[in-house]
């Protein structure tokens, strides 16, 4: 049976499932009924001076009827006295003793009040720290937050001073809204931190009231840039933990955070190198019960994988994200379109005409291959044709030609393989599992990739500028 | 000489009507609405919208009601289907539009792309904005449409928006034909058919109600207009030709469904037989259980195989609890001053597939009503000989512009296609409109 049981910077889990610090940690109540429900850690709400918030603070985008493909907040900090956090925290810490608890700091920067208020947090027994150097928001204006991960010297300084209080890991939170992430994460590593969480919400105005024309989220008439979460940003998060992950001088245990929301999100950031996944928008969606299906849809998967911990398979597929110039130029795969599945919804058609290689044609029931004829020429012969509702006396074939188990041979889209790029998008727009695959063509050239052409000189960096970007 | 247009405040007082009838398809809320039209997987060159008479542009109509563009997604219908709000209610789109649709392939629930244009219609209705077209500079031609139904309205409504005027001529007190009288109430009402021809009529159609067009009258619209389009449908319901038949409590399926819409009909007898298996047949003999009726039958000559009316249509019936006879045929009709029973021999089929009475096996069906719905005969007895080309009494057309033998005469609609849908009308009327005012052009450019 495998084990979700899992070891981060020396902290015992039982579980990688930790609740990221915002809304859902935000006091000791809520914690006590997430850890009831199957999470195996929380990362406090950011504890310092409280604050005062504004309403609204939230906004979201959705997309295709769904709501909240992407979430933004303006919220800050804590807006409960820093004592009260810290008695809390006690009070969790003694009814859930294994449970992991971690408090999230933010302070003015300055060396004492960094020590103060690590010594009172670590005193109400939280099991690390995590430095928040993230907040994109409000906080930043101020000089705390992001403005500090922005600013490697500052994330380094900020991180050295809590190293010299500390006596529990130090996990610094890092911000996306920088460059190359990899700098302030150097900087935290040789400032001494146990370990490293990303990523902080991205910068982001979520939209516009076209009624009013008014951003949101709206206070008043007016908002002010917010974080962006959820399932939008998971791809990115991916990215900035590669990254991270990849890069020697910035690896360190990595508690990923961004748009994770199931259990495939937490096996995809643990394969670029997570240690511990951190969970908040889909939480903010659907409530503290979706950790179930996380726990036991990556059991199922490590079952099947043959995966009896998290160290199995922590970090495999990072060895497999490389440069552009490593990949080989050789390898040739085509769409192969499997008739039998195909409901004729030409979607993959007028993709590749209007967004591809025009290399899908519909000619599958003319008399030859016919590459010449358009989407509008396939379009106007349809609209110029006479149809009538079919009346089964009248029209003895007319529920047959409609009929709507089997597609028309004259629907289903046939693939130009010699001219046929290999760029995945009609199977990514194809509607149904497997009915576009993309596969291999065995062209029997060695591997070769653009740096070794560019090493062997069959090519010259500058010569060269492809015609499609 | 233009009658007013407030057709939707005219339509006849028929209480009970609403409750008897409710929606067999109900409204979409907002939200379902919303859902629903986010299924939709945007078709390239959708089928949908090929087996669509009036090829409306389903995936753009659909895709604007989830982009909230209301407004344009009506357009859409409209541009394509003029009738788009009565088509969404009455058309059979099982055979249609969402008989095409490719989910029957995939997840095996089509979109509901009729209550979905439906409620793209019943916001634009409820917005009380009008026609989103206007008439097109005027050309000073003008057609008379003989006939106010769904083909003459279709017509009308492409010449307006080409300039050409468009004068309406119809028997009955209102418009819409048999779009506002023929189709079952549970499906369209007939204020909404109102409703929608007000919304055409903004574009300047004009109307001349209770006027029947006999020769006179036609040699005289003839002389008067550039051309004439005719849009007359079918005439009477068959007679059966059998002892008992004018006797009181013999009735015929159209006048029955008219006079139950409009009001003048409230209930049924208790027995209640309705001849006939076809879509109107059906829409008979529900009415008839709707009305209070405890025993409905439908009496067929041959089997559930073929029988004309639709599947769907079918089941309803069932539904509804109306009881079928099959492989019978009426022999008379008995009863002392009125209907008391229908006397009904049994048939066999024989290898050819004709039907042979069965000898000795005659029974009777104890009766209150009896309506018959054995088909139409036509109507073109107004058409002097040969003026237009006629094939078993529906007029012949040139499919694409619904050009007769007679150049100056367009058609279309059930006069030409035997007795089709209301779509199909709409679009035979669409591209008679089209094609009127292509050759009206042609004979200016010839002058």
């Amino acid at each position: 049976m495998p084990t979700l049981e899992t070891t981060f910077a020396g902290i015992p889990c039982m579980n990688p499932f930790w609740l990221a610090s915002a809304p859902p940690t935000n006091c000791g109540e809520q914690i006590m009924r997430a850890f009831d429900a199957g999470w195996g850690g929380a990362v406090w709400k950011t504890i310092g001076e409280p604050i005062t918030n504004v309403s609204s603070r939230y906004s979201s985008i959705d997309w295709n009827g769904q709501r909240m493909m992407g979430l933004n907040n303006i919220e800050l900090i804590s807006d409960r006295p820093i004592e009260v956090n810290l008695r809390e925290i006690s009070e969790v810490k003694r009814r859930y003793p294994k449970h992991v608890v971690i408090a999230s700091l933010m302070v003015e920067s300055n060396r004492q009040a960094w020590h103060d208020i690590v010594q009172r947090a670590e005193d109400a027994g939280a099991d690390g720290l995590e430095l928040n150097f993230g907040c994109p928001h409000g906080m930043s204006e101020r000089g705390m937050g992001a403005a500090v991960g922005q600013v490697p010297e500052y994330c380094g300084q900020i991180t050295e001073w809590v190293k010299e209080k500390a006596r529990t890991p130090v996990i610094v939170k890092m911000t996306p809204n920088i460059s190359d992430i990899r700098m302030p994460a150097r900087a935290a590593k040789l400032g001494g931190a146990d370990a490293l969480s990303a990523i902080n919400t991205i910068n982001s105005i979520t939209g516009i009231d076209l009624n009013t024309l008014e951003p949101r989220p709206n206070v008043d008439g007016k908002s002010s840039h917010g974080g962006y979460c959820g399932p939008a940003v998971k791809p990115i998060a991916l990215n900035m933990v590669q990254q991270i992950m990849s890069d020697k001088q910035s690896a360190l245990p990595m508690s990923a955070i961004g748009g994770i929301g199931s259990w495939q999100d937490a096996a995809e950031f643990i394969l670029l190198g997570a240690g511990t996944v951190q969970v908040c928008t889909a939480v903010m969606h659907y409530g503290y019960r979706i950790v179930e299906d996380m726990s036991d849809g990556l059991l199922a998967w490590m079952r099947k994988m043959g995966f009896e911990t998290l160290d199995d398979f922590r970090g495999v597929t990072l060895p497999k994200v490389t440069d552009w110039k490593h990949l080989n130029l050789n390898y040739k795969i085509v769409a192969r379109i499997h008739e039998d599945l195909c409901i004729g919804c030409e979607l993959c058609y007028t993709a590749c005409w209007d967004g591809a290689h025009q290399c899908i044609h519909l000619d599958r029931a003319m008399a030859e291959p016919n590459i010449s004829r358009t989407p509008a020429m396939v379009t106007a012969e349809s609209l110029g044709r006479i149809s009538s509702t079919p009346i089964a006396k009248l029209d003895l074939n007319g529920a047959g030609e409609l009929g709507a188990q089997r597609t028309p041979l004259a629907r289903i889209p046939r693939v130009d393989e010699h001219e046929c790029v290999g760029c995945n998008l009609c199977s990514l727009v194809c509607p149904v599992p497997d009915c576009i695959t993309m596969e291999r063509i065995d062209n029997d050239i060695p591997s070769e990739t653009w740096d070794e052409r560019m090493s062997t000189g069959t090519v010259k960096a500058a010569a060269h500028s492809g015609k499609k970007h | 000489m233009t009658e007013p247009t407030n057709f939707f405040s005219q339509a006849p007082y028929a209480p009970d009507l609403a409750e008897r009838f409710p929606d067999l398809h109900p409204p979409l809320s907002r939200s379902a609405a919303l859902t629903e039209a986010n299924r939709c997987l945007y078709c390239f060159d959708a089928p949908c919208t090929a087996a669509c008479p009036t090829h409306i542009d389903v995936p753009r109509f659909i895709k604007k009601i989830a982009s909230g563009n209301l407004e344009g997604s009506a357009k859409t219908i409209l541009d394509a289907n003029i009738l788009g709000a009565s088509c969404s209610r009455a058309c059979p789109v099982d055979v249609l539009c969402e008989g095409a649709c490719v989910m029957h392939r995939y997840n095996k629930q089509p979109i509901e792309i009729a209550r979905l244009q439906r409620f793209a219609m019943d916001e634009l209705h409820e917005s009380g904005a009008p026609l989103p077209f206007v008439p097109g500079v005027e050309t000073g031609k003008s057609v008379a449409l003989i006939g106010g139904g769904p083909a003459s309205l279709a017509c009308a409504a492409e010449l307006r928006r080409r300039g050409v005027r468009a004068e309406i001529y119809d028997a009955r007190p209102l418009p819409g034909g048999l779009n506002t009288y023929g189709v079952a109430e549970y499906k369209l009402p007939l204020a909404e058919s109102l409703r929608e021809i007000d919304l055409l009529a903004q574009l300047g159609v004009e109307f001349h109600f209770n006027t029947p067009v006999d020769v006179a009258m036609l040699a005289e619209l003839e002389a008067k207009h550039d051309a004439i389009f005719l849009g007359v449908g079918l005439g009477a319901i068959h007679q059966l030709g059998i002892a008992g038949e004018s006797l009181p409590g013999v009735n015929n399926a159209l006048d029955y469904i008219a006079d139950y819409k409009s009001g003048k009909l409230t209930s049924a007898p208790k027995r209640v037989a309705v001849i006939g298996a076809g879509n109107t047949a059906i829409d008979a003999a529900n009415a008839s259980v709707r009305l209070g009726a405890i025993e409905v039958h439908m009496i067929y000559r041959r089997g559930p195989d073929q029988m004309s009316a639709f599947a769907f249509e079918y089941e309803h019936a069932k539904q509804e609890g109306v009881k079928f006879l099959w492989h019978v045929q009426p022999v008379a009709i008995h009863g002392n001053g009125t209907v008391e029973a229908l006397e009904l021999a049994r048939l066999e089929a024989t290898s050819d597939g004709s039907l042979v009475v069965q000898p000795g096996t005659n029974f009777e069906l104890s009766l209150d009503m009896v309506i018959l719905a054995v088909g139409q005969s036509t109507h073109t007895n107004f058409l002097q000989d040969g003026k237009v080309k006629l094939e078993r009494g529906h007029i012949l057309i040139d499919r694409i512009t619904g050009q007769t033998s007679h150049p100056k005469y367009f058609a279309g609609g059930d006069c030409t296609n035997g007795g089709r849908e209301v779509v199909d009308a709409v679009a035979d009327g669409k591209r008679a409109g089209i094609g009127i005012a292509a050759w009206l052009e042609g004979q200016n450019a010839n002058a």
